[in-house]
């Protein structure tokens, strides 16, 4: 590699740079600060993850690689920065009543929030397979941290001690694959392995395409689908639920941002070694997803099972490899963050001190008690069912509509029962909410403004995706015209 | 025709105002808006109906688009309603009734404590109707489509401290989903055979883009059907309808009656285009449709329930809707539809009014004599059952006959035969209903005997102006008269029509037909007098003489505990197995939600560090031999 090639652009990172610098800050003035003020620590991590996305915005339209070929700047990897931020700042406001709650309002919190969060934009700005391998390593470090930072809960510990000893498992088969495209091609760079895999005569396609494999099963992991899904549950109920908001939608969105990017783009050429594969992983994964969902009495399990099937119906539109299936996973991946975030947000403001809200017939008499909180919940419900109006129903019927353009109608028609299934266990959260007799007082936590806000705005979002989804799918299909690599 | 946007907006109002700000217009505000903007929402109707009127007949359709919904390159679906004489049609059913309903509701649900949240489902409903109606593309109609469902959803499980109520609810949902199945793949069926979802597109290009009795047009026809049974109960999907009669008797009336349960019918004649393009699926329809109307039937006839009675008579009416849709009379059907939710709306007010005077009661057995403690109901009632008896000149014999004819014209002399019977069990059932509640000896304990009383005006003056309707009604729909057939003639343009269908057979033929299915429905009239009235123990032997038949009809055919022994609970089953193989915690019993999180510390280390992690593990490496496998052999 040619060093003077390296082209510096810090603005192409920016993102990235004000929220490691953000990190820095809130770890630096936790020194200075009292402990009472801790939860202003939270105000500064809002704060710069606003800037971040303000400079996300600024960064539209631009469309460069970057670093010497490390980093791609471009609409796709924009768009995903944009759908990181939002989450990481709705979780962060979120979390601002809970964490003080349960002991875990420290600098480190949001520190590893942010670093997180990092970790995410690599894997969706790596234009080389080692950058997306730093991202992941990142974010996954962060997390492992997250979930057991509830140190006095074994649960917690438990849960981080799982998701480590799996994580390093997977990423183990990632960097292996990683390794194998590497020595069948000649390069991790994106763009040049397309080059290499176009090339006709291409003698070492055995070893690239069990390369390819080990990273799908490195990428399936990180986004939770089956066989590679075991940890999901186990890892959702015992991290604090705050992590888990976060982990649903942040790290998933992260892996989809460097799988679709991996395979549906710069392995295009190689489809029809991986659409059948896929195939069967999203028909899995919907499947087991939606199936295991219904036995759940632990309202984070069934959230945890319906996470998976999510992933399925993603990957159902990466099946279609199309321009439109493509867009459609963005779309979806965005109106994902806002209802899953607002499903976990009202299951974190539910609860007293040091005691959490989790079973599914806890909810019961809800919607007597909190009507504004159950209203919510029961549109983030409906949205994450797949009925109109809500943003779900459009993202779902976009990833369908792509199947079935693609010519995948069977996948499409099981995707359709998979979400039918779906429908049972979301409304049971509604039933129970409203139909149900409480046996006792619901704890109701003491109201947080700041988890209000974001309660609002994801359900305002959920609404408007779905009432007005024009802006966004427009940007979702823009966000592909011009990806270079 | 900007202004149409108001017939949406004021039941948005309404739900808003009453969902929300119910504690600042108070129980009184609440009683005028619930209705109020409903009636204003039938005025806005009224006006689009004339000035579609005023416009030449092959231009009537106009459509409003308020903005792109989803648009992104081929893939556009705009926020449009579409305004021609179908639409109208349904507006102003939807409205009309709606208000009456509404009204009455006032008197009905006055001492309910669920009064407001009552009427902002009921404003809801009206709304998410009125979407589905006017939409001009398959997505914004299944958007009312869905939202119909959840509604109804709500308002069956309205009263969900009784557990039957709340798992009516439920089953409805259920059910309708499996509906709902067929519409979403027919609707991407049509997206991509189309590349639109837009009603005016996919009509126009659909002769030339559709082979006649193609595959393709068949199996879109076919998935809407889905659909369409689900959402009006017909064979096989139809069990929830009479157990949704758990909700309040004025939710019945409208929901379950006049209009939610007649989308079916509706969207079959909104895609009557595509559906003359499949006479196989016609074939289906008519088939399904009749079987249902007698099916339906029969279980109505030694049914006890007021409620359930009407229950399955609209499952049986419904059915006639639909049976005239599958010979190819697309306006018969909407006439009859309409005609429909004039009388089974008043018969369900009727009967709630009678439950409200009996202070709850439904058993058609602890009632009798009533027409003199409830002149105003009885009356009224009388009406509605000669209306859908089929009794000139009332209602349902202008309807009724016309689709009777429509078979016959058109060759279906077995449909045609089926229909007949039908009409005539339907007769004798709805004047059972009718001799048991207000004639013969009063067989209601006397302690409720001193209670009895006629329901508040607010409640009998909808009674009367429905009544009205039933029995004037079908005067806009005259048949032999040239000219006559307002209603038909009206809706003509926006209905496509097959070729078979050419009901040109003599006037004779016609007057024929007429005077014999009026002959039949007298001959079930006067059997149920006989029966019922002069020889009150004629049913009871009969009964003991046909055990068999008797119970199998008390048991609704025992549909759905075979429903509950092949799907239900192998589902259940089959669920739970899958989990306890697959989720190992679930041994452990940790999976009881709250209860896993206080177990104690030390059994809790126990349990997770037994190497469950090397469980998981494995899980991951079979996908990684798997994912190998398949790339080295396959």
């Amino acid at each position: 590699m040619n060093v003077a090639a390296i082209n510096i652009s810090l603005g192409g990172i920016g993102p990235l740079l004000i929220l490691s610098a953000t990190a820095l800050v809130v770890l630096a003035i936790d020194c200075f600060w009292p402990s009472e003020r801790r939860s202003h620590l939270a105000y500064v991590t809002v704060a710069g993850c606003l800037v971040a996305l303000g400079a996300t915005w600024r960064l539209w339209g631009a469309q460069e690689a970057v670093f010497g070929r490390m980093i791609i700047v471009d609409n796709y990897s924009t768009f995903f920065t944009g759908i990181f931020i939002v989450g990481t700042t709705i979780t962060t406001l979120l979390s601002i009543g809970y964490t003080s709650r349960m002991g875990i309002d420290r600098a480190e919190y949001y520190a590893l929030l942010l670093f997180a969060t990092v970790g995410m934009i690599m894997m969706a700005q790596g234009l080389n397979l080692i950058t997306i391998f730093l991202g992941l390593e990142t974010l996954s470090i962060s997390l492992y941290i997250l979930a057991g930072i509830q140190r006095q809960r074994a649960a917690s510990i438990e849960a981080s001690l799982k998701y480590f000893l799996l994580g390093a498992f997977s990423s183990a088969f990632f960097l292996y694959g990683v390794a194998l495209t590497y020595g069948a091609t000649g390069s991790l760079d994106l763009e040049h392995i397309t080059r290499a895999v176009g090339e006709t005569t291409f003698a070492s396609k055995p070893l690239l395409l069990i390369g390819v494999g080990l990273m799908l099963i490195g990428f399936g992991f990180k986004v939770a689908t089956v066989p590679f899904h075991v940890w999901t549950p186990d890892v959702y109920e015992g991290a604090p639920t705050s992590v888990t908001a976060f982990m649903s939608v942040g790290a998933k969105a992260a892996g989809f941002g460097a799988f679709v990017r991996v395979f549906s783009i710069s392995l295009q050429p190689l489809s029809p070694d991986w659409t059948h594969l896929l195939w069967l992983l999203a028909v899995a994964t919907m499947v087991v997803g939606n199936v295991m969902a219904i036995a759940q009495t632990n309202i984070k399990r069934l959230l945890a099972y319906s996470s998976i099937a999510h992933a399925g119906y993603v990957v159902v539109a990466m099946v279609a490899a199309s321009a439109l299936g493509t867009s459609s996973v963005l779309f979806y991946l965005l109106v994902y963050t806002f209802m899953n975030l607002g499903a976990f947000g009202v299951v974190l403001v539910l609860g007293r001190q040091d005691e959490e809200v989790l079973a599914i017939d806890d909810f019961a008499g809800l919607g007597r008690r909190a009507p504004a909180l159950a209203a919510a919940m029961a549109l983030f419900m409906f949205a994450l069912a797949g009925i109109p109006p809500t943003a779900g129903f459009v993202g779902k019927f976009y990833i369908f509509s792509a199947a079935v353009q693609g010519g995948f109608v069977g996948l499409a028609v099981i995707g359709v029962l998979a979400s039918l299934v779906s429908v049972y266990y979301y409304f049971r959260v509604v039933v129970v909410m409203y139909f149900m007799e409480p046996a006792g007082e619901i704890p109701l936590a003491p109201r947080s403004a700041p988890a209000t806000v974001a309660l609002v705005i994801a359900a305002a979002a959920t609404l408007a995706l779905g009432l007005f989804p024009s802006p966004f799918i427009t940007a979702a299909s823009r966000s592909l015209v011009a990806v270079l690599f | 025709m900007s202004y149409i946007w108001l017939i949406l907006l004021l039941p948005a109002l309404g739900v808003i105002i009453n969902g929300f700000f119910a504690r600042w217009v108070g129980r009184r505000g609440v009683s005028w808006i619930g209705p109020g903007v409903v009636g204003l929402a039938f005025l806005v109707a009224c006006r689009a109906f004339f000035d579609i009127w005023a416009l030449p007949a092959d231009g009537r359709l106009v459509e409003e688009v308020f903005y792109t919904w989803i648009g992104s390159g081929r893939f556009t679906v705009e926020m449009a309603l579409q305004i021609d004489p179908l639409s109208v049609v349904m507006m102003l059913v939807v409205t009309g009734v709606g208000f009456l309903i509404h009204v009455y509701s006032v008197g009905y649900m006055h001492d309910d404590p669920g009064y407001t949240r009552y009427f902002t489902y009921l404003n809801l409903f009206t709304l998410s109707m009125l979407v589905l109606v006017s939409a001009n593309n398959f997505l914004l109609m299944f958007i009312g489509w869905e939202a119909v469902g959840l509604c109804s959803y709500l308002l069956i499980g309205f009263w969900f401290e009784r557990d039957s109520a709340a798992n009516a609810g439920m089953k409805a949902f259920i059910v309708n989903r499996i509906g709902d199945f067929g519409f979403l793949v027919g609707m991407m069926l049509i997206f991509v055979t189309f590349g639109t979802l837009d009603f005016t597109e996919v009509f126009h290009a659909a002769p030339g883009a559709l082979a006649l009795g193609g595959p393709t047009a068949t199996l879109i026809a076919l998935l809407l059907f889905v659909g369409a049974v689900g959402k009006s109960a017909q064979i096989p999907l139809y069990v929830w309808l009479p157990d949704a009669m758990e909700g309040p008797t004025p939710v019945s009336a409208l929901i379950h009656a006049a209009t939610m349960v007649t989308a079916g019918v509706y969207m079959l004649a909104r895609c009557s285009a595509l559906y003359v393009l499949a006479p196989f699926a016609l074939a289906v329809v008519a088939t399904v449709g009749v079987a249902t109307a007698l099916f339906a039937a029969t279980i109505g006839l030694v049914q006890n329930d007021i409620k359930r009675v009407l229950a399955y008579s609209t499952v049986s009416q419904l059915g006639y809707m639909f049976t005239a849709c599958g010979v190819g009379a697309f306006g018969a059907a909407i006439f009859h539809l309409m005609m429909h939710a004039f009388f089974k709306a008043l018969l369900f007010l009727g009967a709630g009014s009678v439950i409200h005077g009996m202070g709850g009661e439904q058993d058609i057995q602890k009632m009798g004599a009533l027409r003199r403690h409830m002149p105003v109901t009885h009356v009224t009632f009388l009406i509605a059952s000669l209306a859908i008896a089929g009794i000139f000149p009332f209602a349902g014999f202008f309807s009724k006959d016309e689709i009777l004819f429509s078979a016959f014209a058109s060759g279906h002399y077995g449909v045609w035969a089926v229909a007949v019977f039908t009409a005539f069990l339907t007769a004798f059932y709805m004047f059972r209903l009718h001799f048991l509640i207000f004639h013969g000896t009063s067989r209601v304990d006397r302690e409720m005997a001193r209670h009895i009383h006629e329901s508040p005006r607010v409640m009998t003056r909808p009674l009367a102006v429905l009544a009205v309707l039933s029995a004037v009604g079908g005067f806009v729909g005259i048949p032999i008269i040239y000219g006559g057939n307002k209603i038909g003639a009206f809706l003509a343009p926006a209905l496509a029509h097959t070729e078979a269908h050419a009901p040109h057979a003599g006037v004779g033929t016609e007057l024929g037909l007429m005077a014999f299915s009026l002959a039949v429905a007298a001959v079930g009239i006067a059997l149920a007098w006989r029966w019922y009235l002069a020889r009150p123990e004629v049913p009871g032997r009969i009964a003991q003489r046909y055990r068999t038949l008797y119970r199998l009809l008390l048991n609704k055919y025992f549909v759905d505990e075979i429903y509950d022994d092949l799907v239900v609970r192998p589902a259940r089953v089959g669920s739970e197995a899958v989990y306890q193989r697959f989720d190992l915690r679930v041994i452990d019993g940790a999976v009881n939600g709250a209860g896993a999180l206080v177990r104690s510390f030390a059994s809790a280390i126990r349990v997770y560090q037994t190497g469950y992690v090397r469980n998981y593990a494995l899980s991951i490496l079979v996908g990684v031999v798997l994912v190998m496998a398949y790339y080295l052999w396959l």
